[in-house]
């Protein structure tokens, strides 16, 4: 009987490190810990591998209805097994989040979302998480059915907690015609090569608060100035500004430079969390209720496009 | 076709933020103002009417208090047709699957081809609503849509994820988010708000909407909050009020002591 089921996610070969992370926390609560996998064509050794991050159990869905790696198809296969767990876990992630709620609603679940952390008491699972733009943490408990928990990215490390292999028993999913309705027609592939933002010591980033993609050149100059390159919010790069390997954030890059300088970015959550842990953060931004004051190191509030220019100038008059 | 555009009412980002302490919910006693991911969702509505789509009707849905009524003031005024205010006392401190299972008993009368939904709610950092609600109506979902084409009883979608993009397909009726990058939404005019108070608003009751109120309100959560407490102190940080630039000295003064120019 499973106690706790954490949905690992993976692309490809590779597993989410925010599934895998939220596995190996998960191991520490104590009981069985059992680990979904979904998706076709998959070799149980690879998922035997899950021992390795405190799986004691895999249970592989193994069907061609998950080959686009839609979620709907996932919580259908995932919900016999839920129905009979403890807790449900799962790592940040655009897919894992929409098992997660998908599954919330179909067995009626209390769900905790952006949790950081989790125990066991006495009165069954407690999550914490922190809320109202992280100046408050909350603790909740569960009532009725599973607890569901979505933890925010980056919340625990994905290293390995032992050298086990976990055993794997193949599941038969049942899935459902309206949860194969939608339909994976395409993907473009996020670029590589280029500047690699997880490297730089000096990030520049921006956002919609910069006005357009024509003041790029602005921040570039600051970045260049302070030694560094530039860095964009997902934002930005669904509007197209820019190139997705610029990226920092829940589905960008995790980044921690020595300095990190945010102009005309809000400071979503989705953000803070790929910027968090960088050395020095500055923020210039107009709107002084921007999230971001909360975590920056120096708030400046103003005109990105009239301050930056003129800290371009003063750091290269600096440098000489 | 018809597209339903649920809507929420946060608090201001202005607004004090704290928990009630007697009921651990949000405190929405200050200011509140129409969730701004929202505002996308209404906007790709008007612009998939404007594509040439046959819309015959947008309709705004919101669950919440009495105060719900302006945002979804503006929501009209931002061009939906109609507005939907599910509200109950038997309503009130749902968690997100009860209001998950309540806004979809509320779409179920709507009969909408689409229903569209912001990324996440201001006030809660949850981005999970829009999959709880396929899941309740039993239709094709896509999450944190970027660009959104209808076409042939079908709509195409373009969205982010931890790899790149997907390009997904779904057959109508779905149920979509979108991003806050979908659309630069636009400001209603004048004559938009005022046209607004003569669009009509349909009231529901829980019983109306066909909700078995066990599964709703304070009781029927099943996430319940045991406690909060400060979160661990992190030094607030240094705060400048800038005026055409004059921070800058001050700014090179900070990252110099901070050894990092």
């Amino acid at each position: 009987m499973p106690g706790t089921i954490v949905f690992v996610d993976h692309d490809g070969d590779a597993f989410a490190a925010n599934s895998l992370g939220v596995l190996a926390r998960a191991s520490t609560l104590g009981g069985e810990v059992t680990a979904f996998v979904a998706g076709s064509g998959l070799d149980d050794g690879w998922a035997a591998g899950l021992g390795r991050y405190g799986a004691s159990r895999v249970l592989l869905a193994d069907d061609a209805a998950f080959e686009g790696g839609l979620p709907q198809p996932v919580v259908d296969a995932l919900e016999p097994h839920a129905r009979e767990a403890d807790q449900v876990l799962f790592g940040a992630g655009v897919v894992s989040a929409d098992v997660a709620a998908g599954l919330a609603a179909r067995l009626g679940s209390g769900i905790n979302c952006e949790t950081t952390d989790f125990a066991l008491t006495g009165d069954g699972l407690v999550a914490v998480r922190p809320a109202l733009g992280d100046t408050i943490m909350v603790e909740s408990g569960f009532a009725g059915g599973p607890a569901i928990v979505l933890a925010r990215a980056n919340a625990f490390p994905a290293d390995p907690v032992g050298d086990g292999t976990a055993e794997v028993e193949r599941v038969t999913p049942e899935v459902q015609d309206w949860s194969k309705a939608a339909r994976m027609v395409g993907r473009e592939e996020a670029e590589t090569g280029g500047v690699d933002i997880g490297e730089a010591d000096v990030l520049v980033a921006f956002g919609r608060g910069i006005g357009g993609p024509e003041n790029i050149p602005v921040v570039e100059s600051l970045a260049k100035a302070l030694g560094g390159t530039v860095a964009a919010t997902r934002a930005v790069v669904d509007a197209g500004w820019c190139s997705y390997s610029l990226q920092v954030g829940q589905t960008g890059k995790t980044v921690s430079p020595k300095l990190y300088v945010a102009a005309g970015v809000s400071g979503a959550i989705q953000h803070k969390v790929g910027m968090m842990n960088s050395g020095v953060i500055v923020a210039i931004n107009k709107d002084a209720n921007a999230p971001i004051f909360e975590f920056a190191d120096l708030g400046v509030v103003g005109d990105a496009l009239t301050v930056v220019p003129k800290l371009t100038e003063a750091i290269a008059a600096r440098r000489g | 076709m018809n597209i339903a555009v649920c809507v929420k009412e946060v608090p201001t980002a202005s607004a004090p933020r704290r928990l009630d302490p007697a009921t651990n919910r949000l405190d929405r006693s200050g200011d509140s103002e129409l969730n701004p991911f929202d505002v996308h969702g209404l906007e790709e509505a008007l612009r998939i009417r404007e594509s040439g789509q046959q819309v015959d009707e947008i309709v705004a849905v919101c669950m919440g208090p009495e105060s719900a009524q302006r945002p979804l003031q503006k929501a009209l005024a931002l061009g939906a047709d109609r507005a939907v205010l599910l509200t109950d006392a038997a309503l009130a401190g749902s968690d997100i699957a009860g209001t998950a299972y309540a806004l979809s008993a509320a779409l179920e009368g709507q009969n909408a081809d689409l229903v569209i939904l912001g990324q996440q709610a201001a006030d809660a950092d949850c981005y999970v609503m829009a999959a709880a609600v396929a899941d309740h109506l039993k239709r094709p979902l896509i999450t944190q849509v970027a660009s959104l084409t209808v076409q042939d009883g079908k709509i195409r979608a373009k969205r982010q994820t931890e790899h790149g993009y997907d390009v997904i397909e779904a057959p109508l009726p779905a149920v979509v988010s979108v991003s806050d990058a979908i659309n630069e939404p636009r400001l209603p005019s004048i004559k938009a708000i005022m046209g607004a108070k003569k669009k009509p608003t349909d009231r529901l009751t829980a019983a109306d909407a066909g909700i078995d109120s066990s599964r709703v309100g304070a009781d029927g959560a099943r996430s319940v909050v045991r406690s909060a407490s400060p979160p661990p102190q992190k030094q607030s940080g240094l705060r400048l009020e800038d005026s055409g630039g004059d921070s800058v000295e001050q700014i090179v003064q900070f990252l110099a002591e901070k050894g990092v120019v």
